[in-house]
């Protein structure tokens, strides 16, 4: 157990790097299916249905990342998820119940009688709006330090209308990549009108963080740091100038291409998460519990440490045989 | 903070209480879908494929009502009981790591593959999907009794500065009373299944639907439900015998059991009184609990004032809530074995098979439906409360456990909760049986129109 120097250093620290991209493969995952479902409302009944169709296969499995990240969390560091989740009791029961909304509503609206499809359509609509707009809540307040101050709970707001949009616009190229035709122009349209929101919410955040916290600050805006950070606001700046540009001329002849803005929008993700792990690292609290004061014993986490290691690349190549499977144009879900 | 606790523990029961009754269907449907594909793939029979494709849509269903559900509960732990994971976190995080890890994901990504596949790969991959789903669903409950086991029967670990660190892994997983529960949970989710499909297929048959699919169901459900009920009952009485070895307070509330005595009577109805710590109204069979609980008929059974500390502090679970769950759940277990017993025997009379089955016999399988959910929910609450005042036996309490949030914020998420799974309560029952007449109407349950990529779909696409 001692091979690699003292497990109670570097055992937290791996746990942190799976728990962290745990959550950056939720976010673009879940991200862009509950984006489709806040999109709902743009969307004519038959168009309804083939968004449905584009994400039915994956939902569920999507979903299943955000349960891994809490595990970890509450697996690795117990302390921590406690401190964390009793802080956002309000907005977690929210977003949990959003989460039963839309999941059921993916059987019910395709089960339940005619008459009632619109209302599980609706009840698909307010589900992934009041996750979408939870999750962004958190994301403001665990960014403002998990206190409860009324300007905290009001730049909370903020952050869960941009990642709101944000969703809405990685769903709005997953729907360019999975249809055709007018839907999918529809869709570019779409993505059109979310880039703000991205871009006005990574801009809110980062401009925010080092703000808050004079650690943050520092590790931002000292030589040589600044200068190994630089590449992260430089690459989002060109991918979003990108995206904007391959926008404005989707769809391509052929459908060619018809990846690339989920690819860029997926990208812009992960850079905004590099950044974020980058500045709160080593707190697992901001500003109050490390990742080593919050970590379960080290003969705990070496356990599920080996499991992972055989577990974890067998999900991931499953994962992307499923998505090879239903790889494609999204074409009516047929049990049969 | 007394309210706080209440009022987090009724929440918790009713997430737990919702969320058991759809992983009690999915565990067995797996399996018994695994079934109908296999005996499809060996005799060809469109009846075994008709059978297939009306259940996995009630499994699709079932399906995401648990998963959403079961998120739920693992956020509940940290926003309600923070103390359980600062407590005895290094033996419960391994375990629940393992369920997401090697069942959740498996069930997860495969379902997709199952449900909308079958046009799309290969048909062994189809059944392969379909085996790696019902496995996951095993693993899932696997891993999730060994944890609740060992809430029960905790062994191979030490406390250190008030914290349970993990000794031997082996002991924690084949904790005393695993073995058990998992096999009385296994068959639980089998005859909740078997009732299940048995009350359905015997409503389509009373509307008309009397197609081979439902033909072979209602023979397949009835079957498995009278082979399954009595190993049930044997295996049932083996999980008591253990509980009174490692948690004889818990029996002792089961049968309502004061004084420590030989020559014990089964109490067959009682009014259990906490506060005089007496019975009233007893009825009961002479000698009957000595026999079943040691297989002698005058042997000798701890009461529960045995668990009443020197101080007057109550180490014995509130008599009545499990007294009252443990008959509804033998109550329940009887009318199962009975009813399936005599419906199998209608059936073998004259070889005569499904058309044997009178209507009244139908009737009554239609009315037992949902009886495997009653008992199965029963039989938690019986382990469940009879546990406390412990949340870990001997360990750590319940009252330890609790998050202080303010009583008022958790009784809004709880009436939130509990409107939101009423309704989803009703709309799961209702949809079963929409869909039971809709299929015996005739109607297909999405459309045949070939699948074309250019083809805006007009059906209803996510089936």
């Amino acid at each position: 157990m001692n091979t690699f120097g003292d497990p109670t250093i570097w055992l937290p620290f791996v746990f942190a790097g799976l728990m962290g991209v745990s959550i950056l493969i939720y976010v673009v995952l879940d991200g862009f299916d509950l984006g489709v479902g806040v999109l709902f409302p743009f969307a004519d009944e038959d168009e309804k249905d083939r968004m449905i169709a584009s994400i039915g296969p994956f939902w569920d499995a999507n979903e299943t990342w955000l349960v891994l990240a809490v595990g970890l969390l509450l697996v690795a560091f117990p302390v921590a998820h406690g401190a964390i989740l009793t802080a956002l009791y309000l907005p977690v029961a929210i977003m949990l119940v959003g989460l039963i909304m839309r999941g059921v509503a993916f059987e019910f609206r395709a089960k339940a009688p005619a008459p009632h499809k619109r209302l599980w359509n609706n009840t698909f609509f307010a589900g992934s709006l009041m996750t979408s707009l939870s999750q962004g809540f958190m994301l403001g307040m665990y960014i403002m330090g998990l206190e409860w101050t009324l300007a905290n709970a009001a730049f909370s707001l903020l952050t869960a209308v941009f990642l709101t949009v944000g969703y809405s616009f990685i769903g709005a190229t997953w729907v360019i990549h999975k249809t055709d035709e007018y839907l999918q122009r529809k869709a570019v349209d779409w993505a059109k009108g979310g880039i703000w929101g991205l871009v006005l919410g990574i801009g809110l955040i980062s401009a925010a963080t080092p703000l808050v916290s004079a650690r943050i600050f520092d590790k931002w805006f000292s030589w040589p740091e600044a200068l190994y950070l630089s590449p992260l606001p430089i690459l989002s700046a060109v991918l979003v100038v990108w995206l904007w540009w391959m926008l404005r001329r989707m769809p391509f002849a052929a459908d060619r291409w018809s990846w690339l803005p989920f690819a860029a929008a997926s990208s812009l993700w992960v850079l905004a998460f590099i950044g974020m792990a980058y500045s709160f690292y080593p707190y697992v609290v901001p500003e109050q519990l490390t990742i080593y004061e919050s970590a379960s014993a080290p003969e705990s986490l070496f356990i599920i440490l080996i499991g992972t290691c055989f577990v974890l690349p067998t999900i991931l190549a499953y994962t992307v045989l499923a998505y090879t499977v239903f790889r494609g144009k999204a074409t009516e879900l047929r049990y049969d | 903070m007394m309210e706080t606790l209440l009022l987090s523990r009724i929440q918790f029961a009713a997430n737990i209480s919702f969320h058991i009754l759809f992983p009690t269907i999915t565990i067995a449907l797996g399996w018994i879908l695994l079934f109908f594909k296999i005996r499809y793939n060996q005799t060809g029979q469109d009846r075994w494929m008709e059978a297939y494709r009306f259940w996995v849509k009630i499994f699709a269903l079932s399906f995401a009502m648990g998963v959403v559900s079961g998120i739920t509960m693992s956020f509940q732990f940290g926003t309600n009981w923070p103390g359980f994971m600062e407590i005895v976190g290094n033996i419960a995080g391994p375990l629940l790591a393992y369920e997401i890890m090697t069942a959740f994901f498996l069930e997860a990504v495969f379902l997709g593959i199952m449900l909308f596949g079958f046009s799309r790969v290969p048909n062994w991959v189809h059944t392969g999907a379909t085996f790696l789903v019902a496995f996951g669903t095993l693993m899932s409950t696997f891993w999730i009794i060994v944890l609740n086991s060992w809430m029960h029967t905790p062994q191979g670990f030490e406390m250190r500065d008030g914290v349970a660190h993990a000794t031997s892994w082996f002991e924690i997983i084949f904790n005393p009373s695993m073995p058990y529960r998992f096999t009385h949970m296994v068959l639980a989710s089998f005859l909740t299944v078997s009732f299940l499909i048995a009350g359905v297929s015997a409503f389509r048959w009373l509307i008309g639907g009397r197609t081979e699919g439902v033909r072979v169901a209602l023979k397949t459900a009835l079957v498995a439900a009278a082979l399954l009920m009595p190993v049930q009952i044997l295996v049932g009485d083996m999980h008591g015998l253990n509980t009174k070895e490692f948690q004889p307070a818990k029996v002792a509330a089961m049968e309502g059991h004061w004084e420590t005595g030989g020559n014990v009577p089964l109490i067959l109805f009682a009014l259990p009184d906490q506060e005089a710590r007496e019975n009233r109204f007893e009825i009961g069979i002479p000698n009957l609990a000595s026999y079943i609980l040691t297989h002698t008929w005058d042997g000798e059974v701890q009461g529960l004032n045995d668990f009443v500390a020197e101080d007057g502090t109550i180490l014995h679970p509130r008599v009545a809530p499990v007294f009252w769950s443990f008959r509804v759940m033998i109550g329940t277990g009887i009318a199962m074995l009975l009813l399936s017993w005599t419906a199998c025997f209608m059936m073998m009379r004259r070889k005569r098979g499904v058309e044997g089955l009178p209507k009244p016999m139908l009737y009554a399988l239609v009315g037992m439906s949902f009886s495997g959910w009653i008992a199965t929910l029963a039989g938690w609450y019986t382990t469940e409360i009879g546990r406390q005042p412990w949340l870990v036996q001997g360990v750590m309490t319940t009252a330890e456990a609790v998050a202080d949030v303010p009583a008022p914020m958790v009784l809004g998420t709880l009436i939130a909760y509990l409107v939101v799974y009423a309704l989803l309560l009703s709309a799961y029952i209702y949809v079963i049986f929409y869909l039971a007449r809709k299929m015996s109407r005739g109607e297909e349950i999405g459309t045949r129109v070939a699948p074309s990529p250019k083809a805006v779909p007009k059906a209803l696409p996510a089936e």
